[in-house]
């Protein structure tokens, strides 16, 4: 398999093999709707090692998926414009690629999982046909070859009767089989990072179980990149390496998952991992934020968060947002006041 | 038993699956919910957890008078609701209220938060005279934590977690006694659960209103909850206290789900006592014999697919657990 990865993988110009897998630097995102501009990006940077595991944290509405989807250039547009910022993959930045070139990139390279695999697959295809497809178009196989290739990748996710399932369409698979089937896809033409998005949101949890422990197995077996996009702070502290926790469209704390949930610098993060229950806050009132994120149209001046944060002063009410402050050496925090958050922790 | 404010015998709901347009034939039922008994007491929370597909939404469903059960009994304040009249009926039900799931598909966007608080009292019109509903209504929005002057504004006007709140003041419009959540915040934010959870706590409180809480969120239920009962394809297989489901659990499927849950804690990582069951939950349609966990379980003899394990108390744990093989296994503080 990896001699026709890197026929591809020359073909793209400029490639450093020793530059990271991927580097987000300040990406900016808009969408221009008819009721103003929503800034649901602005100004994203992360760094992703090979191997590593870097959670992205938020809630609904925090710039998330869209920070994916503007990765895998396939952000709707109109409405979403990136207005800044580069995405490189080794060293080349995707944004400026044209889009032939940017398809060998796609899949190729970065391969991402959705949420909702139902409606990421295709109904009228069977799953065998929908794999196939990938080596058939990026890899110029036969049919014949390329459906060989899919029972493997059936086998590989440890789908039973790989051979039989294989002419089976997407909704004669139940939601944790049809998730692996959305892996398999990713992981077809051997990516070097894959980006998950709510990868298990929509599942049972012992089926989520059986989903982390079947990415965390391939992760380690090819030594991927993954970037685990997620609202869930269980999943996380179970499986990320690093950690950006977002906030109305911007990254306000990075860390080391440990640091993270041991001190977190930030009072966004603080309160989140507050209001999650807790054994030994049974019978007690949980301290949940207060007030509702806002609108990505109508983003407060200064700090976003202000309006909700029990630290907040005048400084943090005017623009500029605050910066990412340095806590330590490896993790930063978009707080004036971090210290004092870390501190009474 | 006038403690017992609602309790289920046997209660059993199966939807016939059938062939044919003309001649329909029934060829077998999807046993949604197969004898469950269940008591709430005044006052308490009872928690409901299990995976989709088990039935938990049947059962709720059924205890609000929304599906007919196939055959069984359901008991509301001593009364029968199977044997009473049509009438009685109806005045039971008012003491049940339901919060439901999507905060965004349960309010009908045409009606104004005024009419939808307001509208059970058009189908129960004695409980408030019809000079005082609007007054009433503006009472209601205070209670939850809403301001009582967006009376007349449409649903989409609120956020996810202000439209549950919505949801549980039409809920408390007729003052019930019993409220069933059927996973009240599973569509919620983090932060946004968190403060629908304390405005649950603080209604029970102040009202003193005994909740049945259908959700699949194990630490949810954990917090709010006083008893768990633990369900897989239709029937309950393990009910306890709270203390006794999470920290003594004696069936393999309580094990296994509890164990699956993910802790927020980087440190208990690779040290936490994790069972990663394999296969998916085989169709209500077509139970396995025997006991129904059995095609999933890692103690399962001959015994299990012969003779259908009881719900009945089985070892010094001291609460129902329905496994030939029943045996506490402390999987949440195995790391700790």
């Amino acid at each position: 398999m990896s001699t026709d990865v890197n026929v591809k993988l020359e073909a793209l110009a400029g490639v450093d093999p020793n530059a990271l897998p991927l580097q987000v630097k300040d990406l900016h995102v808009e969408f221009r709707t008819r009721n103003g501009i929503a800034h649901a990006v602005n100004g994203v940077s992360f760094d992703l090692r090979a191997g590593e595991t870097r959670a992205i944290l938020g809630e609904s509405g925090c710039g998330k998926s869209v920070t994916a989807q503007a990765i895998m250039g396939i952000l709707d547009s109109p409405p979403g414009f990136i207005t800044g910022g580069e995405i490189l993959y080794r060293g080349v930045d995707l944004l400026k690629l044209p889009e032939s070139e940017r398809r060998k990139v796609r899949a190729n390279r970065i391969a991402m999982i959705f949420q909702d695999a139902l409606s990421a697959l295709n109904p009228v295809f069977t799953v065998g046909f929908q794999l196939a497809e990938l080596f058939r178009k990026h890899r110029g196989m036969s049919r014949k070859d390329a459906k060989v290739r899919a029972v493997e990748l059936l086998d590989l996710v440890k789908i039973p009767a790989a051979s039989q399932r294989v002419n089976d369409y997407p909704h004669q698979f139940s939601g944790g089989m049809r998730q692996r089937v959305m892996i398999a896809m990713a992981l077809a033409l051997d990516p070097e990072v894959l980006i998950a998005d709510e990868p298990t949101t929509a599942l049972d949890v012992t089926v989520q179980a059986q989903i982390m422990a079947l990415l965390a197995e391939l992760q380690r077996e090819r030594n991927m990149g993954l970037v685990l996009i997620t609202h869930d702070m269980g999943v996380v502290a179970d499986v990320a390496d690093r950690i950006s926790v977002m906030y109305a469209g911007r990254v306000i704390e990075e860390a080391g998952v440990n640091d993270i949930y041991a001190t977190p610098a930030h009072p966004y993060t603080k309160g989140l991992l507050e209001s999650i229950p807790r054994l030994d806050l049974k019978g007690h009132e949980l301290s949940a934020i207060k007030g509702l994120p806002p609108a990505l149209t109508n983003i407060p001046p200064g700090c976003a968060f202000n309006p909700r944060c029990r630290y907040a002063q005048d400084v943090c009410r005017k623009d500029p947002a605050p910066p990412l402050y340095q806590v330590s050496p490896n993790r930063t925090a978009a707080c004036h006041f971090w210290k004092e958050v870390k501190g009474d922790e | 038993m006038s403690d017992v404010v609602l309790e289920t015998r046997d209660l059993v709901k199966h939807f016939p699956l059938t062939k044919g347009i003309v001649f329909k034939k029934q060829y077998g039922a999807v046993q949604a919910v197969d004898g469950v008994n269940l008591q709430l007491r005044r006052g308490e929370t009872l928690g409901i957890v299990g995976e989709s597909g088990c039935g938990k939404s049947t059962l709720a469903r059924m205890l609000v008078g929304l599906e007919t059960p196939t055959s069984g009994d359901l008991f509301v304040q001593g009364k029968n609701m199977s044997k009473v009249s049509a009438e009685e009926r109806r005045r039971g039900r008012r003491n049940i209220q339901l919060v439901m799931q999507d905060p965004y598909t349960s309010l009908n966007p045409r009606m104004t938060v005024g009419d939808i608080i307001g509208e059970p009292f058009e189908v129960h019109p004695d409980v408030v005279p019809k000079s005082g509903r609007r007054g009433k209504v503006q009472e209601l929005l205070e209670l939850v934590g809403l301001n009582p002057e967006h009376i007349n504004r449409y649903p989409h006007q609120f956020s996810g977690g202000q439209r549950q709140r919505i949801g549980i003041a039409r809920a408390l419009a007729l003052n019930p006694e019993i409220i069933l959540c059927d996973e009240p915040v599973s569509a919620l934010d983090v932060s946004i659960q968190a403060q629908v959870i304390n405005l649950l706590e603080k209604l029970q409180k102040e009202l003193g209103l005994s909740y049945v809480f259908i959700a699949h969120d194990l630490s949810v239920v954990r917090h709010i909850a006083d008893r768990v009962a633990v369900m897989y394809l239709g029937k309950i297989i393990e009910i306890g206290t709270e203390d006794d489901i999470y920290d003594k659990p004696t069936h393999p499927y309580t094990q296994a789900l509890l164990s699956a849950v993910p802790v927020p804690d980087p440190k208990l990582r690779g040290l936490r006592d994790q069972i990663v069951l394999t296969g998916d939950v085989p169709s209500p349609a077509n139970p396995p014999s025997g006991c129904r966990f059995r095609t999933r379980c890692w103690k399962a003899q001959d015994i299990c697919a012969e003779q259908e394990p009881l719900l009945q108390i089985r070892d010094k744990s001291g609460h129902p657990s329905a496994c030939h093989f029943a045996e506490v296994r402390d999987v949440v503080h195995a790391a700790e």
